[in-house]
């Protein structure tokens, strides 16, 4: 053992070492922890590893039909290419040909029958991906085309379904509607998303002894491919170890669709008994990998003069695509977050899981709480269309309090409702009312160009709604030396998790980042992990890294309680040093010591979230352990002669409990807000009617680039509110929740649009409101305009 | 024999097949992997690498961000190849990368070697800092956490920390070292099956040409790679135009300005935006920087996309083309070129030599694009209009539209409308009337043959307002009031 520098310091020393802070613990802007080897080029992605010498490259021929019966596979002609070492169907799985996460009905290859177009088939592995490609497209393949549901209006008339609908139920909407004041019915269709997370899904597998599997997967569920491995080759799950330092972007679309990609690795690895990598090149990562589930949406709504709501029938109905994957709970996500911010009182809300041969969709940022919003906001300005009022006013007369309107549809009660304040403060700083005047002067006067403003709130629900995956596990090693090793089970995704539960155990242990290193993801090291998903990731994880971290530090009190004869309450840990009563010593002195004297200095971390509960089939519980709160105000511009837009101005306040690092918190926030804008204005799906997904590449899906950000972007995080429940530091989640700010640019595009009728009339324009929808939706106003005043 | 830097060290290489990108070629062969693969279409980014080569002076560098995912390898010959592993020196990062990481700009990373290479080659060509030039420099980075405010803030912090780098110390000896390489031969390189011929002269190209007529011409390469990337399809012979430095020349005479048809967009921006400033602004909006300066005028005209960007605009100012078939040439007006759907009067082994378009005098001309997204999109309709009024009467008139046919194509009914008429509103509304004779526009994902009309219509009417604000009210920002790209 050497000698540290520090043991030469004197007590004096020392002393005045430990009196300093640390500088990296939470609640400090810290950069990401791989932010230096990102900009030089060194973070390695998987398909930046090393590749073996013997390693074979996997390709998946897919289906170019919606819907069809396989008559036959004639796989001999892709043998016929030089470099060509196997190819596989079905029948060719060793275990369970299944991979749906929760539910069955994702066969890894097509079984006798194709549902959607570009489904994988067979899959082709050859010495490089071009041969692999150009032998699967030799390989002859006979269908026979079936009836194909294609459209969410048809399966929804058809009552097609991939699960049973759902319904949450509050008081007696129906009475209510019938009494209301005033009553309006509309109907809204909300596209679905792509990812377009930047690194394609991939794997890369290598065959162990004892027929075991080394995955490297770019996974948000690792313990889920490892169980999906296993299945496949009909193993244990001891036998398949999954790694995942990082991923190139997930947001969702990595927690179910990584599987495929590992699977067909790791059943041709297991045939082959060699080394297998999997890339799919973008187009066709997406054709064959689920999206944000598309919504069809009616309502039936009553309010009062004053624009209060009175009486809500919502029914949501989600286009799941072939199988059920995580729609389930993403149509119940959907029902969660119909209310939004708004007391509903006497409310149904209805969720329908429509079956289309179309990709599965999945998990994407929000996982159906932004499609259950949209229409609420949608409801709330078009009742100020009719009553003549501003929209933030309809908005503010339905929040939620905390006394009397204070219970959701699913009867969970409003124990911290800070929205009002949030709406003040936000009103203030944006001059929401001031430019408000602004704005409608500047319209009157200016015929082409019409600009728009719009605020809107977001209260999301944090826990995972399937109460069980609401755990997590840790794992920390000290070495003798004082550095610090730790895994968690979750995974980093860009989102900064690393970063943060680094930071947590720093400021546990009081010592400095740079002594700790997190390694990746690794399902020999933590076990049974939940998915990083529903904004959870440092939640869990870091409460359950900090558990960890309490319990070595727990021995070392005690250790160094009775090994210096002191009281446990005289011992703290500060700065990287130690006070024991009135000695002291840095941190690495008191571990080296600590092993000397025979103390652990290794420990897993558990965490369970508390309070949670939640009845589905009598649809009533507590299923969040808190909300997320924040609120947008956005102002646009808009071309009324193209319908093209550009966003002028965004302001947010978004709150994150006591932020653990509040940089990465805003990146979340202003990455949220931007993506969500994506999704409801320039992000198209178009599928042909054969079931063909056209907007197939970057060519021709268009996500936000950096000219369509806000011209004026001014993100703050609600002060000094720190979490009122028990989480980790106090803090909040913020993944998924400013996703949804982003609807304000939609709002605020059908605000320009609606000055054309001087704000009486709500413009008919569904999500996204590209600029084709938007010049329609002009023109629509315009005809119900000269036929009013023709009237 | 391909030779050229890769940083500072000099490559020679003797093998490399003419079809494999300066992507792969940098992740399979160098094992590089600093630079990633988003999208193997140009349109994301990650890829972007900076090439370096010697300017029209002689005496600097010239740097340019570029895909490489669509940069075949012959283009390197004789420059100096860049990308995000050299930038930092030593252990010092490069003041782009601290500023990246410092503002975090960075988060799932995969995109960030892209956006450093795009903020280098920026602050080696501007000298300070400019929002307006680093959202031009960015609009072919496609970041899916951030929401790009950070990365703004980065570019802005790395203008604040910039330094004299090892690239500027280094100048003389990489200009010596580029000097010191050979033109490449004009038999260019070849792989067992695949040949690309580098030609330095038009001569050279013409009778390569003839010798070779099923040869695909690579110019910028920014479509034709797709071929390869995209497709799947093998160009066995390929010309590379790149070293024909005659057929890259601008050059602006009495009556009209001459542009070598090979001459990178970004290199004809200047000429053509003080003339048009609406062609100016509509190249801003033309694909990204990275697009811009390796694609081609002549190669957006030559591949007779219906929807490429230049061509309604050529048109409507009524370019001429300069065909050229070994010793023979003849020159078409450029709406003669487009005769059906990618299909041309261009004969085997004839080429554009030089596009040439007639300056300004009392015409009004506009343009106009209409996408999706604002930035590096394309057009579902794009037009292109150039009237002459005197005394309120319209003289002549010209109107071409991209999007609305199989080809970039005047509005003959349109214009019919239009000429003899007196500028007025009345005028514009019949003209709009004419358009639906003129075009029976297809729906596909960009936009639906309604939206197409409708667009192209209102487009009439926006020409129509903005000159009646410049002729009438004398406005000169009349923009301001009819184009939200006039908001930045």
């Amino acid at each position: 053992m050497s000698k540290t520098p520090t043991e030469k310091l004197t007590q004096a020393e020392l002393e005045a070492n430990f009196s300093q802070s640390i500088t990296t613990g939470v609640g400090r802007s810290i950069k990401h922890e791989s932010a230096e080897k990102q900009v030089s080029g060194e973070a390695q992605y998987i398909d930046d590893k090393l590749e073996f010498p013997n390693q074979l490259h996997v390709y998946a021929r897919t289906s170019d039909k919606a819907h069809a019966r396989i008559l036959s596979i004639d796989t001999s002609p892709c043998y016929q290419f030089s470099g060509v070492r196997l190819v596989i169907s079905a029948k060719d799985v060793p275990g369970d040909l299944d991979i749906g996460a929760v539910l069955a009905g994702d066969p890894l290859l097509a079984d006798g029958v194709v549902e959607y177009y570009g489904q994988p088939v067979i899959a082709i592995a050859a010495t490089s991906h071009e041969i692999a490609r150009e032998a699967a497209a030799a390989a002859i393949i006979e269908y026979e085309e079936l009836e194909a549901i294609l459209d969410i209006e048809d399966a929804l008339e058809k009552k097609h379904f991939v699960l049973e609908s759902h319904q949450h139920k509050q008081g007696d909407s129906k009475k209510a509607l019938a009494t209301a004041p005033h009553r309006i019915q509309g109907k809204l269709h909300i596209g679905g998303q792509e990812h377009f997370y930047l690194e394609t899904q991939i794997a890369s597998v290598m065959p162990t002894e004892d027929n075991g599997m080394i995955v490297y997967s770019s996974t948000q569920n690792p313990t889920e491919i490892q169980k999906l491995v296993a299945s496949v080759l009909a193993v244990p799950m001891h036998k398949v170890v999954v790694d995942m330092r990082r991923m190139g972007g997930g947001f969702g679309g990595k927690e179910t669709q990584a599987a495929t990609p590992a699977c067909l690795c790791a059943v041709i690895a297991h045939l082959t008994k060699q080394p297998t990598k999997m890339r799919l090149p973008r187009v066709e990562d997406m054709m064959m990998t689920g999206k944000r589930h598309p919504f069809l949406v009616t309502y039936d709504i009553g309010y009062d003069n004053n624009g209060r709501l009175h009486g809500v029938d919502i029914q949501l109905a989600g286009n799941c695509g072939f199988s059920p994957d995580l729609s389930g709970s993403i149509v119940d996500r959907a029902m969660f977050h119909a209310d939004n911010a708004y007391f509903l009182e006497d409310a149904t809300i209805t969720g329908h899981r429509c079956k289309t041969n179309t990709a599965s969709n999945t998990a994407y940022r929000g996982f159906g709480g932004p499609q259950g919003m949209v229409p609420i906001e949608e409801i709330m300005d078009t009742i100020a269309r009719n009553l003549d009022k501003d929209p933030l006013e309809v908005r503010q007369i339905n929040y939620y309090d905390t006394k009397t309107r204070n219970t959701t549809p699913y009867h969970q009660k409003i124990e911290q409702d800070i929205l009002p304040e949030i709406t003040d403060h936000l009103i203030e700083s944006s001059q929401y009312f001031t430019r408000r005047q602004e704005i409608i002067q500047f319209n009157k006067t200016s015929p082409i160009l019409k600009k728009g403003l719009a605020m809107t709130p977001v209260k999301f629900g944090i826990s995972f709604t399937a109460t069980f995956l609401n755990q997590a596990g840790a794992l920390i090693h000290i070495y003798t030396d004082g550095s610090i090793h730790l895994n968690h089970g979750g995974t980093e995704m860009g989102q900064g998790l690393n970063t943060k539960v680094a930071q947590i155990v720093a400021e546990t242990f009081q010592v400095d980042c740079d002594r700790i290193h997190i390694t990746a993801t690794n399902t020999e090291k933590v076990p049974n992990t939940s998915p990083t998903a529903a904004s959870s990731g440092t939640d869990l994880n870091g409460k359950a890294a900090q558990n960890a971290a309490l319990t070595i530090k727990q021995r070392l009190i005690e250790f160094a309680a009775t090994h210096y004869s002191a009281n446990k309450d005289e011992i703290e840990f500060q700065n990287s040093h130690v006070r024991i009563g009135a000695h002291y010593c840095s941190f690495e002195e008191l571990i080296q010591l600590a092993y000397f004297n025979q103390i652990s200095l290794s420990s897993t971390g558990y965490y369970k979230t508390p309070k949670i509960f939640y009845d589905r089939d009598a649809a009533k519980g507590h299923p969040f352990y808190y909300y997320a709160y924040g609120m947008a105000c956005c102002e646009v511009l808009v071309d009324s002669l193209t319908g093209e837009y550009k966003m002028l101005r965004t302001d947010i306040l978004h709150d994150v409990g006591a932020s653990l690092n509040p940089a990465i918190d805003i990146g979340q926030i202003e990455g949220g807000f931007v993506q969500g804008m994506g999704w409801l204005t320039t992000e198209e799906l178009i599928w042909n009617d054969k079931g063909r997904l056209m907007t197939n590449s970057p060519a021709s899906y268009k996500i936000p680039a950096i000219a369509d950000t806000p011209l004026d972007f001014r993100v703050n995080l609600v002060e000094s509110r720190k979490n009122p429940e028990e989480t980790v530091y106090h803090s909040k989640a913020v993944g998924e929740p400013p996703f949804m700010l982003g609807i304000a640019a939609w709002c605020a595009i059908k605000d320009a649009v609606a000055s054309i009728a001087d704000y009486k009339i709500q413009p008919t324009i569904d999500a996204p409101a590209t600029p084709e929808k938007v010049l329609f939706g002009i023109q629509n106003i315009k005809q119900q305009l000269n036929a009013y005043t023709e009237k | 024999m391909l030779q050229f830097l890769h940083n500072q060290e000099l490559r020679t290489e003797r093998d490399l097949d003419p079809n494999m990108t300066v992507l792969n070629y940098l992740r399979t062969i160098r094992n590089k992997t600093g630079t990633k693969e988003g999208c193997a279409s140009g349109d994301c980014g990650a890829c972007t690498v900076v090439l370096a080569e010697i300017d029209s002076s002689g005496l600097k560098l010239k740097y340019s961000s570029i895909n490489s995912c669509l940069t075949f390898v012959s283009v390197l010959h004789g420059k100096q190849l860049i990308t995000v592993e050299d930038l930092q020196e030593e252990q010092t990062l490069h003041t782009t990368q601290q500023a990246m990481a410092s503002c975090h700009g960075s988060q799932c990373g995969f995109c960030t070697p892209g956006f450093v290479m795009s903020l280098f080659a920026l602050q080696k060509n501007q000298s300070t800092y400019n929002k307006d030039k680093t959202t031009e420099a960015l609009s072919g980075n496609l970041c899916r956490c951030t929401g790009y405010r950070p990365i703004y803030q980065a570019a802005e912090e790395s203008y604040s920390q910039k330094t004299t780098d090892q690239f500027d110390r280094l100048e003389e000896k990489t200009l010596e070292q580029l000097k010191a390489i050979p033109p490449i031969s004009k038999l260019g390189i070849h792989s067992k099956q695949h040949y690309s011929f580098s030609p330095s002269t038009i001569e050279e190209l013409a009778e390569c040409y003839l010798n070779y007529p099923d040869a695909h011409l690579l110019a910028g390469g920014t479509d034709l790679a797709l071929e390869v990337t995209q497709f799947h399809r093998k160009l066995p012979t390929l010309i590379y135009l790149g070293n024909v430095t005659d057929m890259k020349k601008v050059s602006v005479g009495n009556t009209h300005i001459e542009i070598g048809s090979a001459c990178p967009i970004s290199d004809c921006y200047n000429v053509l935006t003080t003339e048009y400033p609406d062609f100016g602004d509509l190249l801003h909006r033309f694909a990204s920087l990275q697009i811009r300066n390796q694609g081609t005028l002549g190669g957006n005209i030559a591949n007779a996309s219906p929807i490429g960007d230049s061509p309604p605009l050529l048109i409507a100012l009524g370019a001429t083309l300069q065909l050229r078939q070994g010793d023979k040439r003849r020159s078409i007006p450029i709406e003669q070129y487009f005769l059906d759907y990618k299909k041309t009067v261009r004969q085997s082994s004839e080429f554009i030599e030089t596009v040439s378009i007639p300056k300004r005098s009392t015409n009004i001309f506009k343009a106009y694009k209409v996408s999706k997204r604002l930035d590096d999109d394309i057009s579902a309709v794009c037009l292109g209009i150039n009237l002459t009024i005197k005394d309120n009467q319209i003289f002549d008139a010209r109107a071409a539209f991209g999007g609305m046919a199989a080809i970039p194509k005047r509005a003959e009914n349109c214009e019919q409308a239009l000429i003899g008429q007196t500028f007025d509103e009345s005028t514009f509304e019949l003209a709009c009337k004419a358009l639906e004779k003129d075009f029976t526009p297809l729906s596909d994902f960009r936009a639906s043959k309604e939206y197409r009309l409708l667009v192209g219509q209102n487009l009439l009417r926006k020409y129509y307002l903005e000159t009646h604000y410049q002729l009438t009210h004398k406005l000169e920002n009349a923009y301001s009031l009819t184009r939200v790209t006039a908001h930045v």
